[in-house]
């Protein structure tokens, strides 16, 4: 069984090591190690998860890995549905992905240096989920932020892209500033970070404890989940090849911070003003994107917008208590959003590069698969009644509603209505309007190969179906939460019919209207390339550009600390430390060229202070 | 008078220096065969027995066995120290292979004195009797001073041969006297029976006497100070392969006796060492760190930095208890992979068609050889201390046993050390990564079995690294008997 659990980190780990030192080797063809390896760790993740479903629960510990004093901690996995789940999620989406890379990339000169990267990132991932303590899950926390990264950067010889890859990392250190100090202050109240022992002593915190720990451990979880105020990253994370953006900046990484609150709940539930902290974030957030995501005309910008929304939806989710509803949220959002983000990226694939919602059009005849696919996506997120998304995110309305929150519905059927247009509009824009490319553009349009518009196949058939199988509520929750049950404590779904029934019509009332409006502003009529995005009122132009957060952070907190830094570097450091530590130096060199010229060189003079040291030592021992 | 009874010979725990003393009989035989012989059969056959060493070692792990009256002890802590010696011993014949052959010194001499000088060491680590210490000692020494002086054209190789052995003599003429007076006072070399004999009168002068000299012939062999100062000239002049061995094999081997001697023979005293191995180890440190910084050839800087390690290493020895002394043998095993490493890219490095041993012949490195660079980098990076390799973690288990212990402010002595030596090792780095090349580039002497070597270093220091518990779990469970 625990080698079962370790095989689904090692292969991706062994890939990536196989691609790192005989990558030159290998060259054109790292795909067959990468994908293999995925596939394994995706087998490995179903025999865990069955293993799970019969009601197992696994910790297993591989070495004992720090033990300094009363600190111990060791490498441990700890399996229950939660990281059940979780791993199916990262290593199936995860291989889909991959495969899909392979036809992607397929031109890219750092072709084994991608697969590298994207193996290590599962690694990572699969090792954070897989985490049984605080320490383990912080380490494959920074470890995962290090391959987003890398990735992100992937194209390092453009500027944009070194500077998202940078943006992003120092952002994420904002946030992990917090879990760190977090995580520490954990472990001085209860004197262990083993997860067993941190979720069974975690009652006894007293209220203040509980909700200075939770609250900055949510602060690691808006860094690495793109939350106010720490969402500026994501967006510009979309300068990596677009399966990254899909497996780490959609499906995966993101939502590592969802995954964390979700893990710690037994700390959150100590403090409601941690989780009500946590649900506002989350829904203001969810508001704020989706606003931002309704005037983008890149395509992958208005995706970005879109997954920092809906990570607000699941952070709502676990804010009002519901976390198996949040986690569905995020499984089925790693579904549809990794399709749309395959999707968009067969569509750059096929323009040869281009992102321009203004410059695409006409697409759906010239791309029969992608667009299917990419439409069942689309309903996905936006929520048609019967796919995951609709299942998933109706569920999150009802909570935030049952749970007394109405107000936080309310803004949510909003977003909700939002996501519809949002998505609508990149959906006609792209595929359904009429054709705004040049005419030499327009002739090489092509389909993808058969390795990308597979695994668009397979996870629209998911979309399709994950919602049916899992999300019907029923008196005693969804099979889904269900399933959960023996994680999340199952909070009495206590909504009569006739409410239930009012929630629903409103949810499907949203997306009804957000699809309609879309068709008539951009469907109804044709419309030219520079009609759209074309600021026309004051707060058009505030939501293009994104609020001007990035703006104002700018201002207030770059530029200050550059000139704080400069002074500091110019005046402080220049003159006084280093000057203390030259003149330290200084004493140091002095004292080693003396001290070098005792080594004369002549054997007598070594002897002789031989016999010194004997001397010395005998007379100190007589002495005593 | 009784009738001499001959002790039952009991040849099993005298194994792994038996293995590797009939390699090195049948090195000598092979250079006696026909000129067919292919050149690679003796470092082959060297390997080879190293290897069966270890292995038996590995296998008898948990057993104690005595023989010989008990003047040989193969306990766990033996057989920990056995483990560091083959490993250190394999690294230098992987290390040397290409080496000999290149600067043309390739001869069966000198597989046969690497074999006889780590056998002389595994000797040291199961010597349950002065006489044994003494033999394994010098069976060591005196097969290094031939191999320092290899290479019989160059001079310095001469004279780091000469001054090797007639200060090397001179220590052991202090141990030998040492031996003999403690004999005088107890009346029995048996490390055992002299704790018996010496229980409430050890302030018998002759036997406090006789306990400094033995350090005193220790202290030369760990090159602590002031018993150092051949170290700097014979690392430099020795061949680098030779100097390895030198460095770690006998370096440990001499941890190893002095441990024994310390906590068997003088069991039940209670000594009050500390202060002297207090200021033993802050000037032995200090001294190391800081003439390193002024060194401009890499040997002998790794020679300064080598003493500045024994002074660590001291540290723990002062701390006591499994977990001080079990931290020394931790480090020793780290300290090992880490020197052999760093000294075995010298040897693979030529520069105007001589060895590069100045740290400006590696400037540059990074952008000819980055592998290579790399790995040294990772070596040295390691020797500073820095996580999450090996070095950092031997180092804290160390300091962390040192504050156990209270000696704070000799842990603050060495935690500044460790940023002075900081300098000099990254001085190395930032040569190899962030300036140009100037003057005749330094060339990388491809060798596969060098490269085997530098890679089995490398993944020691990172495993050791990351996964430092279990090792150091074990390095403690080696010492704890002893300590009882």
């Amino acid at each position: 069984m625990s080698t079962t659990v370790w095989l689904i980190p090692a292969l991706p780990l062994a890939g990536a090591a196989l691609n790192v030192f005989f990558g030159n080797a290998i060259g054109r063809r790292a795909h067959w190690i990468a994908v293999p390896a995925l596939a394994g760790s995706f087998l490995a993740s179903c025999a865990l998860f069955s293993r799970v479903a019969s009601g197992e629960t696994v910790t297993a510990t591989l070495f004992s890995w720090i033990a300094a004093g009363d600190f111990e901690t060791s490498v441990t996995a700890y399996v229950d549905p939660l990281t059940a789940v979780m791993l199916l999620v990262v290593t199936g989406v995860g291989a889909l992905i991959h495969l899909y890379s392979a036809g992607y990339m397929h031109d890219d000169a750092g072709y084994a240096r991608y697969f590298a990267y994207l193996n290590l990132f599962v690694f990572s991932m699969t090792m954070l989920v897989l985490a049984g303590n605080f320490l383990l899950l912080y380490v494959f926390w920074e470890a995962v932020g290090l391959c987003s990264y890398l990735l992100i950067g992937f194209w390092y010889t453009r500027p944009a892209a070194a500077q998202a890859g940078k943006k992003a990392f120092i952002v994420n250190r904002v946030g992990d500033s917090g879990f760190g100090l977090g995580i520490m202050w954990l472990w001085s109240a209860l004197g262990t970070l083993d997860y067993d022992g941190v979720f069974k002593a975690a009652t006894e915190l007293p209220p203040a404890t509980a909700t200075g720990i939770a609250l900055l451990l949510f602060m690691g979880a808006c860094g690495k989940s793109a939350q106010l105020p720490l969402h500026t990253w994501l967006p510009d994370a979309m300068e990596g090849p677009t399966p990254v953006s899909a497996l780490i900046h959609a499906a995966t990484m993101v939502t590592a911070g969802v995954y964390m609150v979700a893990r710690s709940h037994a700390i959150f539930e100590q403090s409601p003003v941690a989780l009500e902290v946590v649900a506002w974030v989350g829904v203001a957030t969810a508001l704020f994107a989706a606003t931002i995501g309704l005037v983008q005309t890149d395509i992958k910008r208005v995706l970005a917008y879109s997954t920092v929304s809906q990570l607000g939806y699941m952070f709502a989710a676990v804010g009002v208590g519901a976390y198996a509803a949040g986690i569905f949220h995020l499984v089925t959002h790693a579904f549809f959003k990794a399709l749309l983000f395959l999707g968009a990226g067969s569509v750059i694939h096929g323009l040869g590069g281009e992102q321009d919602l203004r410059k695409m059009g006409g697409l759906s005849s010239r791309m029969v698969t992608t667009t299917i696919t990419t439409t069942i996506g689309a309903l996905g997120l936006a929520g048609l009644p019967g796919l995951a998304g609709f299942f998933s995110k109706d569920e999150i309305l009802a909570a935030a509603f049952v749970s007394g929150h109405r107000a936080m519905w309310a803004l949510l059927l909003l977003g909700a209505f939002f996501t519809s247009f949002y998505t609508a509009r990149m959906l006609f824009l792209a595929f359904y309007s009429g054709p705004r490319m040049s005419k030499e553009a327009a002739h090489h349009v092509h389909e993808s190969p058969g390795v990308m518009t597979l695994p668009l196949a397979v996870l629209a058939l998911l979309t399709v179906v994950a919602g049916v199988a899992f999300g019907i509520p029923s008196a005693h929750g969804t099979r889904f939460a269900r399933f959960l049950a023996p994680v999340f404590p199952v909070h009495d779904g206590g909504h009569s019919g006739a409410v239930a029934l009012m929630l629903l019509v409103m949810t499907v009332a949203a997306f009804v209207a957000g699809i309609a409006l879309a068709w008539a502003k951009y469907m109804a009529s044709p419309i030219r390339a520079d009609e759209i995005g074309r600021p026309t009122t004051p707060l058009h132009r505030w939501l293009l550009n994104a609020y001007y957060v990035d703006a104002l952070y700018d201002g207030l907190i770059v530029r200050p600390l550059l000139t704080l830094s400069e002074f500091l570097a110019r005046v402080f450091d220049l003159r006084l430390i280093d000057g203390l530590v030259n003149a330290l130096g200084r004493a140091v060199v002095a004292g080693a060229t003396g001290l070098r010229r005792l080594q004369t060189g002549f054997t007598v003079n070594y002897a002789l202070t031989m016999l010194g040291g004997a001397v010395a030592i005998v007379v100190f021992l007589l002495s005593r | 008078m009784d009738a001499i009874t001959f002790p039952p010979v009991v040849l099993g725990p005298l194994l792994p220096t038996l293995i590797v003393l009939a390699s090195a009989a049948l090195v000598l035989l092979l250079d006696l065969g026909p000129r067919w012989i292919s050149r690679d059969l003796p470092a082959g056959v060297a390997l080879a027995g190293l290897v069966a060493a270890l292995l038996v070692t590995l296998g008898r792990w948990g057993t104690a066995g005595r023989a010989f009256r008990d003047m040989i002890v193969l306990d766990n802590f033996a057989l920990f120290f056995n483990v560091v010696i083959c490993y250190a011993a394999a690294l230098v014949v992987l290390l040397s292979m290409d080496y000999l052959r290149r600067t043309g010194s390739d001869s069966a001499e000198y597989w046969a004195l690497v074999l006889f000088a780590t056998a002389g060491m595994m000797l040291l680590a199961a010597a349950g009797d002065l006489v044994v210490v003494f033999l394994g000692l010098e069976l060591m020494s005196l097969s290094l001073y031939v191999l320092a002086g290899l290479f019989k054209r160059e001079l310095a190789s001469g004279e780091a041969a000469l001054k090797y052995f007639l200060l090397g003599a001179f220590a052991s003429s202090f141990l030998v006297y040492g031996i003999a007076l403690i004999y005088g006072a107890a009346g029995t070399t048996s490390l055992d029976r002299i704790a018996l004999a010496m229980a409430g009168r050890t302030n018998d002068p002759l036997f406090v006497i006789g306990v400094g000299l033995l350090l005193v012939g220790f202290g030369f062999k760990i090159s602590s100070v002031p018993f150092h100062m051949w170290a700097p000239d014979v690392y430099q002049g020795a061949p680098t392969s030779v100097t390895v061995l030198i460095a770690t094999g006998s370096k440990a081997a001499a941890f190893a006796a002095l441990i024994r001697v310390l906590a068997v023979q003088l069991r039940g005293v209670p000594a009050d060492w500390s202060a002297l191995v207090w200021v033993g180890a802050a000037v032995t440190m200090t001294v190391g760190n800081v003439v390193a910084i002024a060194q401009s050839n890499l040997k002998r800087m790794l020679a300064y930095s080598s003493i500045a390690h024994v002074g660590y290493m001291l540290i723990g020895l002062l701390a006591g208890g499994p977990g001080g002394v079990g931290a020394v043998l931790f480090y020793l095993l780290t300290y090992t992979f880490t020197t052999a490493g760093a000294f075995g890219v010298i040897t693979l490095c030529e520069r105007a068609r001589a060895e590069a041993v100045d740290v400006a012949d590696y400037t540059g490195l990074a952008r000819r050889h980055p592998v290579l660079a790399a790995a040294l980098a990772l070596f040295l990076l390691s020797l500073i201390g820095i996580p999450p390799l090996a070095g950092f973690v031997g180092k804290f288990y160390l300091f962390g046993a040192a504050v156990r212990a209270g000696y704070l402010w000799l842990a603050v002595i060495a935690v500044l050390n460790s940023a002075v030596a900081a300098y000099y090792y990254l001085r190395v780095v930032v040569l190899m990564y962030m300036r140009e090349p100037e003057g005749a580039a330094t060339s990388y002497v491809p060798s596969f079995a060098g490269g085997l070597a530098l890679t089995i270093a490398l993944l020691a220091i990172v495993l050791l690294g990351v996964i430092p518990a279990p090792f150091a779990d074990l390095a403690q469970a080696a010492v704890a008997p002893l300590l009882r």
